[in-house]
């Protein structure tokens, strides 16, 4: 037993409070309560509805950080209710709290939200092992521990929405995938017994829903309540798409390229190179602003780019370091 | 004042489309009487694209920028935040997994190096407020930026993972609710801005193949500062700097307004405090232009 003294804070929560069917807008409403350590967020959502309010609604199940369905916003974090202590949440953002559900423009009622897009881009992926199995296998097939592990932190998912709704791509680009499916998508990838390497990973190569669009924020492994870290399997199945020689040459593919190109001959990136190689002629829709940059001086002419010293030794060790394939 | 010296990661936009950022780095510790040792030998640090494509060579590249770091037995100073974020990932993961650094520590052999993890890796930020220290930037100002509302950028980079970036830093800086820069504007005399986006990407990392995206995600950084009523913002980061400074007009058609605030590197902005020029601090450089020094 822990020898912590219980302690009591006062908290202002605003909560969001819509119904889809009867309102004309949302409203927040202020509720005062006292927060007692070892409370977590759903206990709050579970007192507001028993004490205060009993229309207030909310999706909630397992209370132990399984099913994934009461992930909701405080102060604009995504969090997964259940587990999501009080003190800290105080701690962090102070006595003023704003709940809010995931997504403000899906909600149905209150917390509640249509999270058809979310399953929608979860489905898109493939979300399941793609193999041809036999009926009446002759022997066991063995997945070693190593193999294992490749997957497992991927496989810890629970499909709560934290990430896909904490993502700044999927709130602007109706199409982007979002990390929730990234991450499932890695998770069966990486299993030694999925057979259909080349067609999931085609589609998370494709433009403006797939991997290339994210912007590589880390919101997604900052909220996960499960540490699955989103985006390491983002960064992962770009490795996977250049390793499996799935990758083509695109603007986002050339442009990872362009740095090793550049390393190795300058050492330090040329960024003005790295702009031509990974646009090609498409590069002359930049020109405006590279004028711009230009009178201002922020672009170096060829023949004066910087260069590491050492730079022997830096060739040498891109040469001899070099482990992609593409 | 003790002199503070650190080794100095400029990163490739100070050398090339940033300026303005190096010449404010050197001034500013002249000012704060800090030692910035050049590790001219680094390299690129593959700006998180580069272990897109070849992972274990941005990990060979950037444990050799580290070990030079170490040769001169000093924190490694950055000051931008995606080499930040690329050097203390590397360093986490070596750090944590010795058959992968004795396999790194193989190829550096080669070239007569080895990454010992003996030196910090912190961010120019970081290292100013922890060890000059906000107390000592206020004694120093000479020209409080009392006039001016000043909205904060921090760039993702220096904020996420917290787990990695609070390894680096003696007090924890909450990702959701970092106070770091708003302390600096503070100290420097100004008045903070607070605003939703502070905190939230500038979508410089997907320009080139996802443009409107890093338009939208500009445009409404912008946006939010503007409509917080701030004059100017601040940032640590150059890449933030860039799509801030020189996207403007592409960032205004993608959301439909017309977006434009002064950008300062945080260094500009307590070189203004601190009493340098505008030449001093390369403020000519900028393409929104700095209006109000």
């Amino acid at each position: 037993m822990s020898t912590n003294k219980i302690t009591t804070q006062k908290v202002n929560f605003k909560v969001f409070r819509f119904n889809a069917d009867e309102d004309y807008l949302p409203y927040y409403e202020d509720y005062y309560m006292d927060v007692t350590s070892g409370e977590v967020v759903l206990d709050i959502l579970n007192r507001i509805k028993w004490d205060h309010d009993g229309s207030f609604s909310y999706r909630r199940s397992c209370r132990h950080g399984i099913c994934g369905a009461c992930a909701i916003k405080v102060n604009g974090r995504s969090t997964l209710a259940c587990k999501e202590s009080m003190t800290d949440m105080i701690e962090l953002f102070g006595n003023k709290l704003t709940i809010e559900p995931l997504s403000i423009k899906r909600v149905v009622k209150d917390m509640i939200i249509d999270k058809g897009d979310f399953w929608e881009k979860h489905d898109a992926i493939h979300p399941y092992l793609i193999s041809d199995v036999q009926e009446h296998p002759e022997h066991e097939h063995i997945v070693t521990p190593t193999e294992a592990e490749e997957l497992l932190e991927a496989d810890l998912c629970i499909q709560c929405g934290a990430c896909h709704y904490a993502c700044p791509v999927t709130e602007i680009n109706e199409s982007f995938l979002g990390p929730a499916a990234f991450a499932k998508a890695y998770r069966f990838e990486a299993d030694v017994r999925d057979q259909s390497h080349d067609e999931r990973l085609q589609e998370l190569h494709s433009e403006e829903q797939g991997i290339w669009d994210c912007v590589k924020c880390f919101e997604c492994a900052e909220v996960c309540p499960k540490d699955v870290n989103p985006i390491d399997k983002i960064t992962k199945l770009h490795q996977m798409l250049f390793h499996e020689g799935v990758a083509t040459s695109n603007v986002a593919t050339r442009h990872a390229v362009g740095f090793k190109n550049s390393i190795a001959k300058h050492g330090l990136l040329d960024e003005g190179n790295l702009v031509l190689y990974s646009e090609g002629p498409a590069i002359i829709k930049h020109i405006p602003v590279a004028l711009q940059m230009f009178k201002k001086g922020k672009i170096i002419m060829p023949w004066n780019m910087p260069k590491s010293d050492k730079l022997d030794k830096i060739k040498k060790l891109v040469k001899s370091s070099s482990t992609a394939k593409f | 004042m003790k002199k503070l010296k650190y080794a100095l990661f400029t990163g490739c936009t100070a050398k090339q489309s940033t300026p303005e950022q190096m010449i404010s780095t050197m001034a500013v510790a002249q000012k704060l009487n800090i030692e910035l040792v050049e590790l001219t030998e680094a390299s690129c640090c593959g700006a998180s694209h580069l272990q897109d494509y070849d992972d274990f060579l941005s990990l060979v590249l950037n444990a050799r920028n580290i070990a030079y770091a170490e040769k001169h037995e000093l924190t490694m100073v950055t000051i931008c935040n995606t080499c930040q974020l690329n050097t203390a990932m590397t360093k986490n993961r070596l750090d944590n997994n010795s058959e992968l650094k004795d396999r790194v520590n193989e190829k550096l052999k080669e070239v007569d190096l080895e990454y010992k993890d003996t030196s910090k890796i912190t961010h120019f930020l970081y290292a100013i407020i922890e060890d000059v220290g906000l107390e000592k930037i206020k004694d120093m100002v000479v020209a409080p930026l009392s006039q001016f509302n000043i909205a904060p950028f921090y760039g993702c980079h220096n904020i996420h993972p917290s787990e990695l970036h609070n390894e680096s830093k003696k007090t924890l800086e909450s990702s959701y609710r970092p106070t770091s820069l708003d302390d600096l504007i503070i100290a420097c005399g100004g008045k903070t801005v607070d605003y939703e986006e502070k905190n939230k990407c500038c979508g410089f990392h997907v320009e080139l193949q996802a443009p409107k995206t890093a338009s939208i995600l500009t445009g409404n950084a912008i946006a939010g500062a503007m409509d917080a009523n701030a004059d100017w913002m601040v940032t640590p980061c150059p890449l933030c700097h860039l799509k801030l400074d020189t996207q403007t007009h592409h960032a205004s058609k993608a959301i439909g307004r017309e977006v434009k605030l002064p950008v300062l590197h945080m260094q500009q902005m307590i070189g203004l405090a601190l009493g340098c020029s505008s030449k001093e601090l390369g403020l000519q450089h900028h393409v929104s232009k700095v209006d109000f020094v």
